[in-house]
């Protein structure tokens, strides 16, 4: 049986970096089987979230060779071996030990966000009639898993840490699953602009990258939602259509 | 809001093991050569047309001294201390259509600034105020450009229609093919798959509406820009790529005076 080098990131806010492991490795592996047979063999203390191994939590998301990576996802054959393998906990959230972070900040700004708000029934059950290609486009960012590897990657938490102003790409998707359904009627273009802070977005497209569930966050939700800002607050001649126009 | 404590990573400091460099390496390579010989072609104010053949840096020729030219030569108001080149008149709306356009945002901020150089890789600056203040807040008249590119898609199309027409040395013209007609056709398709498969177009087109299933004619637009859009980077390239060939074929064309492979009917 072949063994592969780790280099496991391990500490807490007070202390912390790499350590050294060596275990045996088999076909099929994946980076967290990894992670087990290291806590199981050579460190039962070592921290890591983790829960479906199927990719479809997004609780055991980190750093692999520095790429912010699910890592029940990711398979040991598609790395290189023949040099150590880094896993690291997600930087643009806290550090709580060793591979886990607090990434509570996410659910708090969740929060912030103006709940889905239908327009009244079209029918006297209480339902509504929607067509299925008016909604395939939201669908598409309903996959979201909230691993929150988009929000690790994103410069602007990441290495500014701009988390006062700026909401990161999840909630953006967030917000455009609400924003473009057909049967909401809130605005949130405002909020998108002053304190969800869509203009620090310069659109590097690392956050479609990292998507494990592969949604085109960038050009589906972020572009779509920056026209929409850029109609209500920087389009002249959108301005002078509104004032124009005739009321409904 | 939470306290965050997080460690503010040096400049190009990554645990990436990949080539994470040659990407953005090779986008600021592209676009600074593009750059150097645009500019260069467009302040030679000569070689930029042949017979019937008008190369894209120069069109419309507005002001200008060749047959192409729309009002004549050199206008008087123009400052005499001033260089003059037709392309001065023009390019300004292509290059502000590329300069604002979503893909080359991404790929130039990651390129000439480093913000960042390439996803998850350490920043050299600590302050960013990305688009949301001036002067990147100016992106957002990406639309505005647009509009002109779209008309000088239009225009550009209806020259490849006059490189069909060539002199047939009795003072009349003749309907034909030549190597630069083709070289012209190819640049408009490349450059109309590159226009019109824009973000903004997009969201004008269809996008801004949250129900396209009660508007048939802009959902078809929607579906086709969208489609376009799904790989506006190649187009991107491939348009930047074609314009300059264009200039170039032409340009050599002209100052070695030669007659293309051409088929006239």
């Amino acid at each position: 049986m072949a063994t592969a080098k780790f280099k496991v990131w391990r500490g807490d806010t007070d202390s912390s970096g790499f350590v050294d492991y060596e275990t045996d490795v088999s076909e099929g592996m994946v980076v967290l089987d990894a992670v087990h047979q290291i806590q199981a063999e050579q460190a039962n203390d070592l921290a890591v979230r983790w829960n479906c191994k199927a990719g479809k939590c997004g609780s055991c998301s980190a750093e692999v060779n520095g790429h912010p990576k699910l890592m029940c996802m990711t398979r040991l054959d598609d790395l290189p071996l023949d040099k150590p393998v880094t896993i690291e906990p997600m930087r643009a959230f806290p550090l709580v030990k060793d591979l886990v972070t607090d990434v509570s900040w996410n659910y708090q700004v969740k929060k912030k966000i103006k709940k889905f708000s239908p327009r009244p029934p079209d029918f006297e059950d209480g339902t509504w009639e929607m067509q299925q290609e008016d909604i395939d486009r939201v669908q598409e960012f309903r996959k979201c898993i909230e691993c929150f590897l988009c929000q690790d990657v994103c410069h602007v938490l990441r290495d500014h840490h701009l988390h006062d102003n700026f909401v990161g790409p999840r909630h953006y998707v967030y917000t455009a699953s609400l924003e473009m359904h057909p049967l909401d009627t809130e605005d949130r273009l405002g909020d998108l602009k002053e304190t969800d802070g869509i203009g620090y977005c310069n659109i590097t497209k690392c956050c479609t990258k990292v998507c494990p569930e592969h949604i085109t966050i960038t050009d589906n939700a972020i572009i779509p939602l920056k026209e929409r800002v850029v109609d209500q607050f920087y389009d002249p001649l959108k301005k002078l259509f509104r004032i124009f126009k005739p009321k409904e | 809001m939470t306290e965050l404590t997080l460690i503010k990573r040096k400049f190009g400091e990554t645990s990436r093991s990949d080539t994470w460099w040659i990407q953005p390496l090779v986008v600021f390579c592209g676009l600074s050569a593009f750059i150097v010989y645009t500019t260069w072609a467009a302040f030679q104010g000569e070689h930029y047309h042949h017979g019937p053949y008008l190369s894209p840096f120069y069109a419309p020729e507005i002001f200008g001294n060749s047959e192409h030219s729309w009002f004549g030569a050199k206008p008087a108001w123009w400052p005499s201390w001033a260089p003059f080149s037709p392309a001065f008149l023009i390019l300004w709306a292509p290059a502000g259509f590329r300069l604002t356009c979503y893909y080359y945002r991404g790929a130039y901020y990651k390129a000439f600034w480093a913000d960042p150089p390439s996803c998850a890789v350490g920043e050299p600056r600590k302050g960013y105020r990305g688009e949301s203040s001036f002067p990147l807040i100016l992106q957002n008249v990406h639309r505005f450009f647009l509009y002109f590119a779209l008309v000088f898609v239009l225009l550009l199309a209806f020259d490849v229609w006059k490189a069909m027409w060539f002199d047939d040395g009795n003072g009349g013209k003749t309907f034909g093919i030549g190597l630069g007609t083709l070289i012209l056709a190819i640049n408009v398709f490349l450059l109309s798959g590159y226009t019109l498969g824009c973000h903004s177009l997009r969201h004008l087109v269809g996008g801004f509406l949250d129900r396209l299933s009660g508007a048939p004619i802009r959902r078809t637009a929607y579906n086709c820009v969208s489609c376009l859009n799904s790989q506006h980077m190649r187009w991107a390239w491939m348009s930047l790529c074609s314009v300059a060939c264009s200039d170039i074929y032409i340009r050599l064309s002209s100052m070695m005076d030669w007659t293309d492979p051409r088929i006239l009917f």
